[in-house]
């Protein structure tokens, strides 16, 4: 499974990134975490809300930090 | 119904801190904890009556929706749309690529980038807990004509010209865009859902602006307490028309949000410093800032930077000076 965390570097993108590796504890499953900061590959995600999260290259939510439980359940 | 706020900063001010009332450190006191307690109270409802009304409003959705419009209409819905929607400074190159990539005028994507930072849920309540509903409207109405006026010269200049090669690359995409790609499926919430989101909201917003607050209100009570009252209205009172540009210039190193400066703008009122000046200096506070120019050098050739940079400039000394004369 790999995991991108989408984001420009802003506070709430470093909240994501964090929440993420708490949730795979959570779950005890191993995923690569990346995480994306250029812009060329974010807007190949379209999205327009910072910071988004992508899961096996499909889009799961983006304009919100998603908390650790709640990503855990979608992994 | 703010007269509570007063009550209870005479009571901890005077009875239970025991200062005296006339003293300037009273005086300060008193208004920070008159302005903290109403403005916690007034940003707690407005953030939650706006957060039920814009639940399941989102970016994508705006952008869907502007997509095609006519100009002159887009540009009005586009400040409207700004101002209700919250964004953070972090999302606004990903939105200036979404909406250029759908193919919607750079004039259109920066009237909403303009006005978005200058209103918004939390801005109103300080204006309207602080200053008062006229200046309320002044203030928004400013804030969305600025978006308009900067969104029209800018497209009336052809500034797509003056994209980068990022900027660009989201221009090419817009020739393929349809309608129905842009549209997302409706979700309907129910009132339990939206009460539910503006649960988070209020929680979400608050925790970021709370110190923002203090901050404010706490540079505002020092001017409140500490700064003559003659002092700001004989130095830049009426007739010094320089004051308004000069208060543009020194708003743009003050990078600051709304929730910070309403506040001090509220004190600065106060001690006579006219209308249009004090408009001017929070708008250029909380709408140009370096950082965000840093964020739109990805996007802007640095002659569009430069020549945005001089429209806002422009756009709100004008602002200043018009109701400078009105007032």
């Amino acid at each position: 499974m790999v995991i991108k965390v989408l984001g420009t570097g802003c506070p709430k993108c470093q909240k994501l990134y964090s929440n993420v590796a708490e949730a795979l504890e959570i779950s005890g499953k191993s995923a690569e975490v990346i995480k994306i900061t250029d812009l060329a590959q974010i807007m190949a995600y379209k999205v327009m809300s910072m910071p988004a999260l992508v899961i096996d290259e499909k889009v799961v939510s983006s304009g919100q930090v998603l908390k650790s439980d709640t990503i855990a359940t979608l992994l | 119904m703010f007269k509570i706020f007063t009550i209870l900063a005479d009571l901890v001010t005077f009875n239970l801190l025991g200062l005296e009332d006339g003293s300037s450190i009273g005086h300060s006191v008193h208004f920070f904890i008159e302005d903290v307690t109403k403005i916690y109270f007034m940003v707690v409802v407005m953030i939650y009556i706006i957060a039920i009304l814009r639940a399941g409003l989102d970016t994508e959705r705006v952008r869907a929706f502007l997509h095609g419009k006519s100009r002159g209409f887009g540009y009005l819905i586009a400040v409207l749309f700004g101002a209700i929607t919250p964004f953070c400074s972090c999302s606004s190159i990903p939105l200036f690529l979404g909406f250029t990539s759908a193919g919607i005028p750079l004039g259109i994507t920066m009237a909403f980038l303009i006005t978005s930072p200058m209103i918004n849920e939390v801005a109103i309540a300080l204006l309207g807990g602080l200053l008062g509903l006229k200046f309320t409207i002044i203030y928004i109405t400013t804030g969305m004509a600025a978006g308009i006026l900067g969104g029209l010269f800018l497209d009336a200049i052809g500034a797509e010209r003056y994209l980068t090669d990022l900027g660009n690359q989201a221009s090419a995409l817009a020739a393929g865009v349809d309608k129905k790609d842009l549209e997302k499926e409706r979700i309907r919430l129910s009132l339990r859902e939206r009460h539910e989101f503006a649960k988070t909201e209020v929680k979400t917003i608050f925790g970021r602006i709370w110190k923002w607050v203090l901050i404010g209100v706490g540079v505002g009570a020092a001017l409140h307490g500490f700064v003559p009252n003659d002092f700001i209205a004989q130095h830049l009172g009426e007739g010094q028309w320089w004051s308004v540009p000069a208060a543009v210039l020194l708003g743009i190193p003050l990078y600051s949000n709304a929730t910070g400066m309403i506040p001090i703008a509220e004190s600065l009122l106060n001690k006579g410093l006219p209308v249009g000046t004090t408009l001017a200096l929070m708008m250029s506070t909380v709408a140009a800032s370096f950082p965000e120019f840093v964020l739109l050098k990805q996007v802007m050739k640095p002659k569009l930077l430069v020549i945005f940079f001089f429209l806002l400039l422009v756009l709100f000394t004008c602002a200043g000076w018009i109701f400078n004369l009105v007032f």
